[in-house]
């Protein structure tokens, strides 16, 4: 069975769960440091450890955060709402609660639109709200370190506390096959806004940025199907996977006549299949009730519409923008978003260059390199003025493409701007005309059989001729005006 | 007995200001009545002995430097086992937390450190200030100063029976249902719980989170007053802490001290005055002291609450909810307790063994109680419907203040009982806090002032005043106390 | 009419971590029978249209500046833990993912 017959009996419908880690300085509810990596039980204090007698207090950038978040994602802004306990008991979690929200959420009844094949996909937007992360667990014991088999645990409790933020959509429906591409398009998107947005370092392979999908299958025209939730994706290929894999296997127990189990699966990255993990059917009571420890959260009117003025251009927004004023094909402007040049040729543009120009460099000699090295295409040392002023040099002919390319090299092995590196390396297009004719003279008389096939009309061999006049300068002319002059003489 | 240790906390504190004693003096006098009579009273779980002689010490040096001393500087204190102190053992009078040292402290512990108190030590309570007898401390009973073979109260008996066993003149109590008051009634002493977010609950080990108020306990008002302006006001480490000065409790105690009410109305609740259960001696005790308080310039009222009467199972609904949610920490992976941990049993089952063998028995049937009331199905009935009764509460409060200053009522329906009278019957128990409990609904400060004697035992009188308003009930606890005067227990 | 069965009490008690004797549960389901009918007289109050108190305070708002502010040392946070290894908490071997 393929996916595509798949996919022609059953309509998918997925939802997605999405855990951002906020990137505050400090917790949710203490001011304990939130840095990624540190030893562990260094940054805890009476609070994130649940010590008897300490309470919570909100950090003020989180909710802030969260606002931004809520407007970036078209949200209503709660005008009231709380935090609630959500009680169960679990050793990464200090308290035996975790302080969430449950019926009222700060931001919801949002939506965020995704491109996929050309194609606008709207996912609506349940609610957006905070919550406080776990502590980490290392299994001990056990042959592959995980909880199963293991004899004994160990907790760090320095991501206890870190502000987390839930987003939440509703179902999506509707997307048939290109349901795997849908979820994958929407965390890639929902990680670009909260990027732009600057509230965290959306980063899935260290867990910033969470994922749980819900997958489940109907027969067109039916009630939706019993839906199973995937959690362990971490990465955005894996989403896609995720869902892919689900799909499948979510027929092959329909096609049998079997029904799907309502459960928590994880998804496997070595092998790209889910795995079933607890059924939700124990799922336990949460006896959530309002968080007695903290107050209601009733973000003035006057706050929310600062925030939304300060919020930075929404990611598509920009991308339709800049396509349109670089003159891109869609096909060019996804290299350039995928080559993370976006932001460095709009900057190198701001600093004076034509978009040509600051497009060819970025996404040709610098890309080539940051993809040989492995660095960040803003990790190499060169910036946006640097290549604006080399873009000014070889737009007033001051260097050919054979020398700017030398100027980027020597860049590159930080040498300078591209006026010292010109001047340290005596790098300039000769445009001293005597030199020049008496070069093209020695060439033409070194190549009296070339020189007669072009006073017959054969243009195309004064390649041969400017190779030799090039030779001859040291690559410091101008390819065109010697061509020019050649073909002059030879008339 | 010497008679620095019958001495009010005002007054110690001005001769050691004046230096006509020292603190070192003071704090030895106590030390020495607690090894007197401690035995016997058991109102502390941990005496501090070095670690007062050194803060008295402290308090001298900084006088002999010339230091301008506080009105309590060099003044013991003895602080309920709820609330941390950095490097002394606190336990909540549970066996979850035996040997448990705080790696912090409170913030009134602070506070009384900041004004040069000196901590004697922790005082027993019943566990994690469940009970209104002090016979559910993990670690045996306090027995009440004026007759050894009844309850101090609870679930602060530790803190009123130290100050009625002249162990130490001021001590800290904290108050969700009656927990300061109802100790201080039956044993013939002050004790006030402020307007909830007045005094920080930062470093108080949660009960009740909503209910929860830290207060003063003494044997005069104005040494309640004193110790209430030390320890309140805003902090930003309680999220319901309230940010605005503290009322003038000091100079409403002064006040009231000169005798005179002139001017204020008094409110005696009705529905206090019909329901079942106090005893008739209490109940003259009262009438009395109402006389007392109408001769002294105060217009006495009727005023019906018609909600009051549901403030007691609305009480054990919300307290019992949230502390089901609260005790959850005590799980033995961070600190505390850990039981049959013998490397077979899983997690899930050592937790359940240490929470079985490191809680009591009442602090588990309010647990379960909790969890009942919060678990799906049941929250609208319960939790959800008390918490919309407590509005009633808060509104029935709010109409009074209206019409009246303060409220008044006994502070609980009987004096002490024997020990044992009623740990049978867990309902019989909760009647102790009848009074009380509305306050802590509404939020509101009330303070129990001695107002006599039934059967030779202490019988207190509540002034309960609208929220921030605890001036107010200071000005008449300290008048009543002017005529009524203070109460002597027996020598031990 | 009972309002609290001895199986309900069990199922509490699980919920609750508590590891209850039999006696124990047939002491608690007992009193919790006395207490739930008790405190279900809260029912008698007509208060559908009657907001929610769950904080006397009228506070809204109350937050903290996000700056960091040093909190335990490792040693201190360690200190009380019935059992420790490698610079972290040790508990016995966990059944579930997740309760």
């Amino acid at each position: 069975m393929t996916y595509a017959d798949i996919v022609e009996r059953y309509e998918p419908v997925i939802g997605l769960e999405t855990h951002v880690e906020l990137g505050t300085r400090t917790k949710m509810f203490c001011s304990c440091p939130t840095e990624f990596g540190a030893e562990p039980n260094t940054q805890v204090c009476p609070v994130c450890l649940a010590l008897p007698g300490a309470l919570p207090v909100v950090n003020a950038v989180a909710i802030e955060s969260t606002i931004k978040i809520g407007l970036a994602l078209n949200c209503s802004i709660a005008e009231w709402c709380r935090f609630a306990r959500k009680n169960y008991f679990y050793p990464d979690m200090p308290k035996n609660f975790q302080i969430s929200q449950y019926d009222e959420p700060l931001c919801f009844d949002g939506y965020l639109d995704v491109e996929v094949d050309g194609r606008t996909v709207r996912i609506e937007i349940e609610r957006v709200h905070m919550e406080e992360d776990t502590g980490k667990t290392m299994h001990i014991g056990g042959s592959t370190g995980r909880i199963q088999g293991a004899t004994e645990s160990l907790v760090d409790y320095n991501r206890a506390g870190i502000p987390l933020i839930e987003i939440v959509t509703k179902p999506v429906t509707g997307t048939g096959a290109m349901a795997p591409e849908v979820a994958k398009a929407y965390v890639a998107e929902l990680r670009d806004v909260l990027r732009g947005l600057g509230v965290s370092d959306v980063r899935m392979e260290q867990g910033s940025l969470r994922c749980d999908v819900n997958t489940s299958l109907n027969k067109p025209g039916e009630e939706w199907g019993t839906r199973t939730e995937t959690k362990n994706v971490n990465s955005l290929r894996s989403v896609e996977r995720a869902v892919r894999s689900e799909i499948i296997r979510q027929s092959g127990i329909l096609d049998d006549g079997g029904k799907i189990t309502q459960e928590t699966r994880h998804f496997h990255e070595d092998t790209g299949q889910t795995t079933s993990g607890r059924s939700k059917e124990t799922a336990t009571d949460y006896r959530y009730f309002p968080e007695p420890d903290l107050v209601p959260v009733t973000p003035a009117r006057e706050w929310v519409e600062e925030i939304r003025a300060g919020l930075p251009e929404m990611p598509r927004v920009r991308r339709l923008r800049l396509r349109e004023a670089w003159g891109l094909s869609e096909h060019d402007m996804q290299s350039v978003l995928n080559a993370g040049a976006v932001d460095l040729i709009e900057a190198t543009i701001v600093a004076g260059a034509s978009s040509e120009g600051a497009r060819k460099w970025w996404m040709g000699e610098l890309a080539r390199r940051s993809n040989e090295t492995g660095q960040e295409l803003d990790a190499l040392g060169i910036t946006p003025q640097w290549v604006a002023e080399l873009v000014s040099l070889t737009d007033a002919g001051k260097l050919n493409d054979k020398l700017a390319r030398q100027v980027v090299e020597a860049g590159l092995n930080g040498e300078g701007t591209p006026g010292e590196i010109m001047a340290a390396r005596k790098l300039e297009v000769v445009s001293d005309t005597g030199a020049l004719l008496e070069a093209i003279d020695a060439a033409i008389a070194a190549n009296p059989d070339v020189a007669e096939k072009i006073r017959g009309g054969n243009q195309g061999a004064a390649g041969v001729l400017i190779g030799a006049v090039m030779k001859t300068t040291g690559g410091q002319a101008d390819a065109k005006t010697v061509r020019g002059l050649i073909l002059e003489k030879l008339k | 007995m010497s008679s620095l240790i019958k001495k009010t906390a005002a007054e110690l504190g001005e001769l050691i200001a004046a230096g006509q004693t020292s603190a070192l003096e003071v704090t030895r006098e106590h030390l020495d009545q607690i090894s007197k009579v401690d035995g016997r009273v058991h109102a502390f779980l941990h005496v501090d002995v070095e670690g007062a002689l050194a803060a008295a010490k402290a308090v001298d040096a900084r006088r002999a430097a010339g230091e301008k001393l506080g009105p309590l500087a060099g003044v013991p204190i003895a602080v309920k086992d709820v609330v941390t102190t950095k490097g002394l053992p606190t336990t909540a009078g549970s066996k979850i937390l035996e040997g448990w040292v705080p790696p912090y402290d409170a913030t009134l512990v602070e506070r009384l450190k900041d004004a040069g108190t000196v901590i004697l030590g922790k005082t027993n309570m019943d566990e994690f200030a469940m009970g209104s007898s002090t016979e559910y401390s993990a670690y045996g009973p306090t027995f009440n100063p004026w007759d050894l073979t009844r309850i101090p109260g609870g679930s602060g008996g530790g803190s009123s029976a130290a100050l009625a066993a002249y162990e130490a003149p001021l001590s800290i109590g904290t108050d969700t249902g009656g927990s300061i008051r109802q100790p201080g009634a039956v044993t013939g002493t002050v004790g006030a719980k402020p307007t909830y977010g007045g005094t920080s609950r930062y470093g108080l080990i949660a009960f009740s989170s909503s209910l929860d108020t830290p207060g003063p306990c003494a044997r005069t008002v104005l040494d309640a007053a004193l110790l209430h302006e030390v320890i309140a006001g805003h902090d930003p480490r309680d999220s319901t802490s309230i940010p605005a000065p503290v009322s003038p409790v000091v100079a409403a105690a002064r006040q009231g001290m000169s005798g005179d009410l002139t001017g204020v109305k008094l409110g005696l609740v009705k529905e206090f005055m019909s329901a079942e259960g106090a005893e008739p001696g209490v109940v003259a005790a009262f009438h009395a002291a109402v006389e007392s308080l109408t001769k002294l310039g105060a217009e006495i009222v009727e005023i019906s609450c018609p909600n009051f009467v549901y403030a007691l199972p609305t009480y054990y609904l919300i307290a019992p909810s949230e502390c089901s949610s609260n005790l959850a920490r005590f799980d033995g992976v961070r600190y505390g307790l850990r039981v049959g941990d013998n490397g077979v049993n899983s997690l899930e089952e050592v937790m359940s063994l240490t929470r079985e063998a490191g809680f009591g028995p009442e602090v588990k049937r309010r647990i379960m109680v909790g969890t009942y009331a919060l678990s799906s199905g049941y929250y609208d009935a319960y939790y959800g419907q008390a918490q919309k009764v407590r509005t009633l509460i808060t509104r029935d409060f709010q109409a009074a203040f209206e019409k009246v200053d303060a409220l008044i009522s006994p502070t609980t329906p009987f004096v002490a009982f024997q020990l044992g009278a009623r740990t049978a019957d867990p309902s019989s128990m909760y009647l102790a806090d009848l009074y009380t409990i509305p306050s802590n609904l509404y939020g509101g400060p009330a303070i129990s002032v001695p107002c006599g004697l039934s059967e030779g035992l202490p019988v207190g009188l509540q002034v309960m005043a609208p929220t921030l308003a605890d001036d107010r009930m200071y000005r008449v606890a300290a008048a009543l106390e002017s005529t009524i005067g203070t109460l002597t227990p027996p020598e031990l | 009419m009972t309002a609290i069965s001895r199986e309900e009490v069990a199922h509490l008690a699980r919920l609750a971590r508590l590891a209850v004797t039999d006696e124990e549960l047939d002491m608690f389901a007992g009193q919790l029978d006395v207490i739930l009918q008790s405190v279900a007289r809260v029912g008698e109050v007509a208060a559908e249209d009657i907001p929610p108190t769950s904080h006397s305070v009228p506070l809204t708002n109350v937050f903290r500046p996000d700056e960091p502010r040093p909190g335990l040392t490792r040693a201190a946070a360690l200190a009380g833990a019935p059992d420790s290894a490698e610079d972290r908490f040790r508990v016995p071997r966990i059944l579930d993912e997740e309760e």
